[in-house]
């Protein structure tokens, strides 16, 4: 990275977090409507951003609209600080607005997430950012934009349920195993981005703030701490979330979600924390998994 | 003249800084309805808009955002104050306004004219920003929904009787509705359509 530009250079510096103060004022305005009706898809006019579409431009923006100087920012991709996504955006943040960043998520003020929520669970005053890229639940099962603005308003997601009862047809289950559709403080049905289905219910009655960001999409939305998050199902197929038979490989917790990674071209693989923070706090605090331990044993 | 000189004074001193704090409050506010959040920023707004219903002119107004005020606001150095600073447009329309600021005192101006948006785009709705006179006596109200753990009490005084029925009604109209914030002087408390109050 180019050293500090002298502010003398002659050179433009970029407005405090990239965004000019108009975009932050619509965007500000889309916040607070989504806000006040939880789950509902509010439109809004996103803007290119320095990186791709697919990337987490709606969620920037949504981070860069509400961030200050005194805040502290994580960003995860699938769970992980260390990821591309996660390590490009915390640095753009870090050059455009100058604020602190975390790895840890009790010491952040803000989390912007592509695909999973912290194991660690949020508090009040935190602010979760996802990035969203198909906001609209119906959008496979009814292509026109037009006819999804009517089944929403007029709650008529009948055909959401047939599609859950097809997968029960075809596979004795709901076979959704993300992005899974939820039904947000009993009227507006969701997608809560392609997390998996474990994480909808950290969704509900939580302390944190959730925001909604899809960029390509243009639409924002939100669901406010306390608020009733409901996964659709049926009463003789209740929602399930997945189970995992072995703890984490590398700190032995049980009850997270864990990633498989292969270890050689064997067939070797182990099974590890998504949440990398929540990993490294457990190994901190003692907690050995199985491969840690013959790996520790090794040495 | 006196008028005009009060128009061009005031604002935010750091715009880009200012506004961001005060979209915080209003952002937490709205996410915990019911809980008074403090405008600490001094910005010389004219009377009779407080410190806070200045400050949210100064954060969400723009070329974008047609306002309307009440009368007794749209007749003082206020109406010059907020298209001075923020470059909206005054419009007499309250169907059209994206923000209202009126004050709770004088007669109620019959709010079911604001929009409440439609039944595909319920965010098209006009956002009333209603000063009252404090929030530390007067009238109790019992709050609930998103965003409440547990129903909590608000103390508001000034806020007319009619406000009540008024709130039902457009509780009923969900997902359509208004959304209401509600200042005294630097305090501001924010009342989104999902809140039920008993």
């Amino acid at each position: 990275m180019s050293p500090e530009v002298p502010s003398d250079s002659g050179l433009a510096a970029y407005n405090f977090a990239y965004l000019d103060e108009q975009t932050k004022r619509m965007i500000r305005r889309a916040i607070l409507k989504a806000i006040a009706i939880p789950g509902y898809q509010v439109p809004f006019a996103s803007r290119e951003m320095p990186m791709p579409y697919g990337w987490g431009t709606g969620g920037v923006q949504v981070t860069a609209s509400i961030i200050g100087p005194d805040d502290i920012l994580k960003v995860i991709d699938q769970g992980a600080d260390d990821t591309t996504n996660a390590v490009s955006i915390r640095a753009f943040f870090q050059k455009v607005a100058n604020v602190a960043v975390t790895t840890h998520t009790g010491d952040a003020t803000i989390i912007q997430t592509r695909h999973r929520i912290p194991e660690q669970t949020l508090s009040e005053g935190q602010v979760l950012v996802y990035q969203v890229p198909i906001p609209e639940p119906l959008r496979f099962l009814e292509p026109r934009e037009t006819e999804t603005r009517k089944m929403h308003a007029l709650e008529e997601y009948g055909l959401m349920h047939v599609k859950l009862y097809e997968d029960i047809a075809y596979n004795g289950r709901i076979s959704k195993t993300y992005a899974y559709p939820v039904k947000v403080a009993g009227r507006y049905v969701m997608d809560p981005s392609p997390t998996p289905k474990f994480d909808n219910p950290k969704m509900h009655m939580s302390e944190a703030l959730q925001l909604f960001g899809a960029g390509r999409e243009k639409r924002i939305y939100a669901i406010p701490p306390h608020t009733e998050v409901v996964s659709l199902d049926f009463e003789d197929h209740p929602f399930e979330i997945q189970r995992f038979d072995k703890p984490c490989a590398m700190c032995g917790a049980e009850n997270v979600y864990l990633d498989e990674v292969i270890l050689d071209d064997k067939g070797g693989r182990m099974f590890v924390c998504s949440d990398t923070d929540h990993c490294e706090d457990r190994r901190e605090q003692g907690h050995v998994g199985e491969l840690l331990a013959i790996q520790e044993a090794a040495e | 003249m006196a008028m005009q000189a009060q128009a061009l004074s005031g604002g935010f001193h750091e715009p880009v800084y200012d506004s961001q704090a005060v979209f915080r409050l209003l952002m937490d506010g709205m996410a915990r309805p019911g809980t008074v959040q403090t405008v600490s920023i001094d910005i010389g707004q004219p009377t009779p808009l407080g410190r806070a219903a200045g400050a949210i002119a100064l954060t969400l107004c723009d070329a974008d955002t047609p306002v309307w005020l009440q009368p007794a606001v749209a007749k003082s150095a206020a109406a010059e104050w907020i298209v001075f600073h923020t470059g909206a447009t005054i419009i007499a329309e309250k169907a059209e306004a994206r923000l209202a600021f009126l004050t709770a005192g004088s007669r109620p101006c019959s709010p079911g004219l604001f929009s409440a948006g439609t039944q595909e785009y319920p965010d098209r709705s006009t956002t009333l920003v209603i000063e009252v006179e404090s929030f530390t006596s007067g009238k109790t109200m019992t709050l609930s929904g998103p965003g409440i753990k547990t129903p909590l009490t608000a103390t508001v005084a000034g806020l007319p009787d009619i406000f009540l029925s008024f709130w039902a009604d457009n509780r009923g109209l969900f997902p359509r509705g208004v959304d209401v914030i509600l200042t005294a002087g630097d305090r501001l408390l924010c009342l989104p359509r999902t809140t039920t109050i008993a």
